[in-house]
């Protein structure tokens, strides 16, 4: 993974002084509270429905185990010994105090970690796939392009107060997404050409929220060294002219969508055409310096399925669901991709205590090379097990509530904090996906559903991304009570779709009655290997809210 | 009355203000857009000596000056708002783009945490809001000793640097 140079050792440093003199000013009462509101938020902090919220950026995912060792430090000294995986792939404290939040950031810095741009109308956290520079599929690995767009993100003079946030995200495997790049502000999918050059696919306008919209795309093909000056175009086009009249209508895909897609094509190529060969072109050297921190870790010359690893999935069911869901090919033989998901029963989806932090660290250290990812679904992965230690691993995942054998499963849930901790919702959502765990906790049903998504959110802010699950749950508030309302369709694969809703919305005890009525329609109505979304996309929408609704009259 | 950086320091004697499109042009009047685009032939020869400057609202994007920017000795451009972030734009576009060789100065909802910014993108003067700490905003040009993208002052991003 990236190391630091001295210089972003140096720039950190000089920001973590920057907000420690910020928030003096601010306590000494020099700064208002709205104006200091976009210097917090730029440093991760966010005032929550209780308590400041601490969002740490864990740049496209990638983490190694000292930096694990110290959020999990850090939720031990200064918040209550536990913190919770984004959908950004970032890591949430919800108790720190506002006033020792520069402590923390110094803390982080130590690690070559931070809080930068992981909250306000500036670009943040750069996301990919989790499994990026482990798999066969890939073109190419994308994590140092994720890198070099940090680093030019990262306190960009020009793109310090933008309409609106701004999420870039990138793909590079045909055929799949895991970072649902077509919901994002920009989507980068890195490609190669007929003549075999790397590049890349540009989407833009993405986005879940109020207004969910698909991204459409801006340029075929762009070379590979044009990167930056290219994204440098699409946001000077933003910058001038989103709309900052309305934060509703401030996201890029309102200006493209009122613009058209071609007409803002036009103005961007018309921009980047002015800078497109200035010195912000990536050169060979550059690409090939932070490609140098990617390479591949020292694997050993190893087969696939050794014995032991054959007999032990023989003789204990258990090892071999967990195998079978949890466990993914690697492109190194005798290798395998680890998921440790954080969806235990009785948790918050994403959640890890302190002491099962600095467990996942000792995990990473024994059995993947130190090195740890976080996923946008909100699990962990080992990316680099060998697949003779894989029961061992197996066993000790187990004994620290790791290794809920569910991935991609209904109870694999997306939830957002929802209204237990954030002030924006207008219900709930962790109750919800709780009440749907205790409710599908039978392994055999859930493994014969075989792979649905269900997001929940509690507002429409769509922080748990309800527009692109299979079945998708929005938190609305109705007249002072918390209701529930049903979307179905949504995916954010590669074959990206918005969901349905359902109709009326229901309270939240009715909520995992309503959710099996749809499980059960589903499984009467379902071919042979069919998913839910494939039924529900043979079968249509009608049926389904029929079986909820009863007939239309 | 806002506090004036130019160079690193408070400037004290500074003569340039703000003129209404229906008032009298004084010398170091800053005129409006829309005044100069409807008399620019009048005007022309009191900005190349000097006399007048230029507003620019955060609305009012580079390219409606274009190159017409070098016949000025200062350019304001405005902040309704510190969150407003357009002027960033226009400022690095009438340097880098329109080739604007004179002083371009901040105004309106000018901020200390904003400075560093600022300067990045090209403006040389700071008419900071009159309730901020002067030492302070100083110390703000100095936040940062390592950038990682290109701006005004150099044009070389740190990855052809480093």
């Amino acid at each position: 993974m990236y190391v630091y140079d001295e210089y972003d050792q140096q720039l950190l440093n000089e920001r973590v002084a920057q907000f420690k003199g910020q928030m003096e000013r601010y306590l000494a009462g020099k700064i208002a509270d709205d104006e200091f509101l976009p210097l917090r938020l730029q440093n991760g902090i966010y005032v929550q429905r209780y308590a400041p919220m601490l969002r740490v950026a864990v740049p496209y995912g990638q983490m190694n185990s000292a930096q694990m060792r110290a959020l999990a430090r850090i939720a031990r000294e200064y918040d209550k010994g536990y913190a919770h995986f984004s959908t950004r792939q970032n890591v949430q404290f919800n108790w720190p105090k506002l006033e020792q939040c520069p402590q923390i950031l110094a803390d982080l810095a130590d690690v070559q970690m931070h809080a930068v741009q992981t909250s306000g109308n500036c670009i943040r956290n750069t996301t990919t796939d989790e499994y990026a520079g482990v798999i066969a599929e890939e073109t190419v690995d994308p994590r140092p392009y994720c890198e070099i767009i940090r680093q030019w993100s990262t306190f960009h003079p020009e793109f310090a107060f933008l309409p609106r946030k701004f999420k870039i995200a990138v793909n590079a495997v045909p055929g799949a997404d895991r970072a649902a790049i077509q919901v994002h502000d920009i989507g980068v999918n890195i490609i190669r050409n007929a003549q075999g050059q790397i590049g890349y696919r540009i989407l833009v306008g993405g986005g879940l929220g109020r207004t969910p919209i698909i991204g459409e795309e801006i340029r075929s093909f762009l070379p590979e060294e044009d990167l930056l000056t290219y994204l440098d175009a699409i946001i000077r086009v933003y910058n001038q002219f989103g709309r900052r009249d309305n934060k509703y209508k401030a996201r890029i895909k309102i200006l493209v969508k009122a613009l058209g897609v071609e007409r803002m094509a036009e103005l961007v190529e018309a921009e980047w055409e002015r800078i497109k060969n200035g010195d912000s072109k990536l050169t060979a050297a550059e690409l090939e310096r932070v490609k140098k921190h990617f390479t591949d870790p020292a694997y050993k010359t190893l087969s696939d399925e050794p014995a032991g690893l054959t007999s032990a999935r023989a003789e204990n069911a258990a090892f071999a669901r967990w195998l079978q869901r949890n466990v993914r090919a690697h492109k190194q033989a005798g290798y395998a991709i680890v998921t440790l998901t954080l969806k235990q029963k009785g948790t918050p989806p994403g959640d890890v205590t302190a002491e099962q932090m600095d467990q996942i660290a000792m995990l990473a250290d024994k059995y993947s090379f130190g090195e740890i990812r976080s996923t946008h679904q909100q699990n962990l992965v080992l990316a680099d097990v060998e697949q003779s230690e894989l029961f061992a691993l197996w066993q000790e995942a187990k004994a620290l509530g790791l290794a809920t054998p569910t991935l991609g499963l209904l109870t694999d849930m997306i939830c957002c904090p929802g209204g237990d901790f954030c002030a924006l919702a207008n219900a709930k959502s962790i109750p919800v996906a709780e009440a749907i765990q205790l409710r599908f906790d039978d392994l055999d049903y859930l493994h014969d559903l075989g792979e649905i998504d269900l997001n929940i959110s509690g507002c429409m802010n769509a922080c748990g991304h309800h527009h692109v699950g299979n079945i998708g749950v929005l938190g609305v508030d109705k007249k002072g009570e918390e209701f529930y309302q049903i979307s179905l369709g949504g995916n954010a694969g590669e074959d990206t779709s918005l969901g349905k809703i359902l109709g009326p919305s229901f309270a939240r005890d009715q909520m995992p009655d309503i959710i099996a009525k749809i499980l059960d329609f589903y499984v009467a109505k379902r071919n042979e290997g069919e998913t839910f979304l494939e039924t529900y996309r043979r079968i249509g929408h009608d049926p389904f809210k029929e079986a909820i609704y009863g007939p239309a009259h | 009355m806002a506090q004036l950086i130019k160079q690193g320091q408070l400037v004290t004697n500074d003569e340039w203000h703000l003129i209404e499109d229906d008032a009298i042009i004084a010398d170091y009047g800053i005129i409006s857009l829309k005044r100069w685009q409807e008399n620019a032939a009048a005007l022309l020869p009191l900005a190349q000596a000097g006399k007048i400057g230029l507003l620019l609202n955060s609305d009012e994007t580079a390219d409606l000056m274009g190159d017409e920017c070098r016949h000025f000795v200062l350019i304001a451009i405005h902040f309704p708002k510190f969150s407003d972030g357009r002027g960033y734009s226009t400022a690095r576009l009438l340097r880098e783009r329109h080739g604007f060789k004179g002083e371009l100065r901040s105004v309106g909802d000018v901020l200390i945490d904003q400075l560093f910014f600022m300067n990045r993108c090209g403006f040389s003067s700071f008419a900071l809001r009159d309730d901020q700490d002067l030492n302070d905003a100083l110390a703000a040009f100095n936040t940062f000793t390592v950038c990682y993208q290109n701006d005004v002052h150099d044009q070389r991003p740190l990855f052809r640097r480093r």
